[in-house]
């Protein structure tokens, strides 16, 4: 690509040369000349009256990518355990796949990890590629890239979904680079655009408050990351899938980079995002005395106690507790929020669930816009009443 | 040592809204910050120079006003800044991004590490670290909390994952993206701050002629994936307020919750 002077038809004027911002013309013998700066930008044969510069520099086009086919996952599993987020994006990668009329297949990773082809087979992967080597074993970025590039090049699939995990996101955009593919981060919808067919992907930016669909025209797999608990899995029973065994083959330099050491660190027995009940507080909770309110309400509800990042920063709940954009993504059948506003860095972290009650004094709090029932009252009445009520049931 | 650290200036997130008639972002009068990932990775590269020796270069890429950000971050300690500045990189995507940083490292030459925040509070991506690793072709470790080890030819740190960590061993030249646990920035020094915005300081600042690139490798016509559409989150549902004295609403509202199944 390059832009060059018609000597001949040079006027020598000196408008090119006023017009880069680059300083990349040079006027050498009453004409003008392109040095090596410039960078293909246009503006000088926007004002030259001679029709005298020249390029070939064409409008980016769309590829044809017909021959791309099949929408793909890529299984996270740490010592042989899938990650729950794994078959959450099967379950999105079966809707994405019959709109397109293409297959969803997984790729699984590691080393003896072949007993996990069948859960990711029963929850609608048609294929699963398994690359299985000793120095698998363990998530390590660059042996991992190689290896899922080495499959992108092989078999040239059209979507490719990771969860945005730590893993995830260690390993998604050093595939991207390395493949020379676009990537959206942290997806909450993912859709096939009826029309163009191709991935309409729309994440969170700005900390919540604006919400941006992206799309990947120009290079493929459309990749996307997707955080835990967006999506469902599903399970497709009766489903036959096919395990395609791929050759692995490493690059040394990868091979660099070792885990002295891996820690896992105790949770205190919280799980939020399978929990079916949630009841959290905000700020309008108070004090940690009416966190045990609501914990006995959670536990009387067989649920779990959440809270707002005011909660966290009161010290009313645990950080592990914190549901939001900074928080946790869950997804219960019932959440019920006391005393919290509604900010949206809190409803980026709850809007998918399947019910939600608000509680708040303040009739014109944001969080009755998305709940389905909503009392405006004091929550110091209301919850005792509840307790109250449902222990005598 | 060398090492180089990735900052980005962002707006307070906290306060962006979008205009409810047009669509667009609201700019005016939002504060703009160091991005407060890159605070961590400035401190840490800062503490490292002040243990090992060595320079420490800031390069960030944004308008002509992202200068401010370098300038604090000399105000910390760091040496040298570099802000890449041209029209031509407005709009770029994190692909575009990733290349036009790279190409600034390449011209810059030697380096040992590179530090950067985890993820940049506007976009919240975390995907420039490392693909700026994979184009340099360097390895990587992203969520680092702890820098235990640096010697000539590797280091030891310890990455975050969601249920504990992992104590990694790595090469270098490599790229490190850090997070909050990792350590306490210090606040810039008033005479160092006072130095940095003079004219003679050493920033310098490069445009796409600079790095040797193509317009249409950088900024929105050097990106693969594009923004179709911006809009401000939906709210679906219509809530239902129940009305009465307590018993009367919690009356109902159990009945609805038991309507449905939910106990």
């Amino acid at each position: 690509m390059a832009v060059w002077v018609e000597i001949d038809l040079c006027n020598g004027c000196k408008r090119c040369i006023k017009a880069c911002p680059y300083g990349a013309m040079e006027f050498e013998d009453n004409k003008a000349h392109v040095t090596e700066r410039c960078t293909s930008c246009g503006a000088c044969i926007e004002v030259c009256k001679q029709e005298a510069i020249k390029t070939d520099v064409k409008p980016k086009e769309i590829p044809d990518f017909s021959d791309r086919k099949g929408v793909w996952v890529v299984a996270e599993q740490r010592g042989g355990e899938l990650k729950r987020v794994s078959l959450e994006l099967l379950g999105k990668a079966q809707e994405l796949a019959s709109a397109l009329n293409q297959e969803v297949a997984a790729l699984l990773l590691g080393h003896k990890v072949s007993g996990l082809c069948e859960q990711l087979i029963e929850y609608g992967a048609e294929k699963v590629y398994l690359a299985d080597h000793p120095e698998l074993a363990d998530y390590r970025t660059v042996p991992y890239t190689d290896v899922v590039e080495s499959l992108i090049r092989q078999y040239k699939p059209n979507i490719l979904l990771m969860g945005a995990t730590h893993i995830g996101r260690d390993l998604a955009p050093r595939v991207s680079r390395r493949v020379g593919v676009g990537l959206t981060a942290d997806c909450t919808e993912l859709n096939i655009d009826p029309e163009e067919k191709i991935l309409l992907q729309t994440r969170p930016a700005f900390g919540g408050n604006v919400m941006a669909t992206i799309a990947n025209r120009y290079s493929r797999p459309q990749m996307a990351t997707v955080r835990p608990g967006v999506m469902e899995a599903k399970k497709r029973p009766g489903l036959k899938g096919e395990v395609i065994t791929h050759e692995v083959h490493l690059s040394p330099k990868g091979l660099e980079t070792k885990i002295l050491e891996a820690v896992t660190e105790k949770k205190k027995g919280v799980n939020l995002v399978n929990a079916k009940v949630i009841v959290a507080g905000g700020r309008g909770v108070g004090d940690a005395n009416g966190f045990k309110k609501l914990e006995e309400l959670a536990e009387v509800l067989g649920g779990e106690l959440a809270g707002t990042r005011v909660a966290v920063e009161e010290g009313w709940i645990p950080v592990e507790r914190q549901v939001g954009q900074t928080g946790q993504t869950v997804r219960p059948e019932l959440y019920i929020a006391f005393g919290i506003s509604g900010a949206i860095q809190h409803r980026a972290g709850m809007m998918n669930s399947r019910y939600i009650i608000a509680v708040n004094k303040d009739p014109r709090a944001p969080i009755f816009q998305v709940s389905d029932w909503g009392i405006v009252g004091d929550l110091h009445d209301i919850i005792p009443e509840m307790i109250s009520r449902l222990k005598t049931q | 040592m060398n090492i180089i650290v990735l900052v980005k200036q962002v707006p307070d997130t906290t306060e962006v809204k979008l205009d409810p008639k047009t669509g667009n972002l609201i700019r005016e009068g939002i504060e703009s910050i160091i991005n407060p990932d890159d605070r961590y990775a400035i401190e840490a590269a800062v503490s490292l120079k002040e243990r090992h020796g060595g320079k420490v270069t800031a390069i960030s890429m944004g308008p002509p006003q992202a200068i401010d950000a370098i300038s604090e971050a000399m105000g910390m300690g760091v040496d040298q800044g570099i802000l890449l500045s041209d029209k031509a990189f407005a709009g770029a995507d994190t692909w575009a991004t990733s290349f036009t940083l790279g190409k600034a490292i390449e011209k810059v030459g030697e380096f040992d590490l590179i530090i950067c925040g985890r993820q940049a509070i506007d976009g919240d991506t975390a995907q420039i670290g490392p693909q700026v690793a994979d184009y340099l072709d360097v390895p990587q470790v992203t969520y680092v909390f702890d820098i235990e080890k640096v010697e000539e030819d590797g280091i030891v740190v310890k990455r975050r994952l969601e249920d504990g960590f992992e104590r990694i061993q790595c090469s270098l030249p490599a790229l490190l993206t850090v997070i909050g646990e990792l350590n306490e920035p210090r606040y810039p020094l008033v005479d160092r701050l006072l130095d940095a915005c003079k004219e003679k300081a050493p920033i310098a600042v490069w445009n796409a002629a600079d790095l040797g690139v193509q317009v249409s490798e950088v900024g929105l016509s050097g990106s693969l994936t594009q923004v179709i559409k911006t809009f401000a989150p939906k709210v679906e549902r219509q809530g239902q307020i129940l009305e009465g004295d307590t018993q009367t609403v919690v009356g109902e509202l159990l009945g609805k919750l038991k309507e449905n199944r939910l106990i």
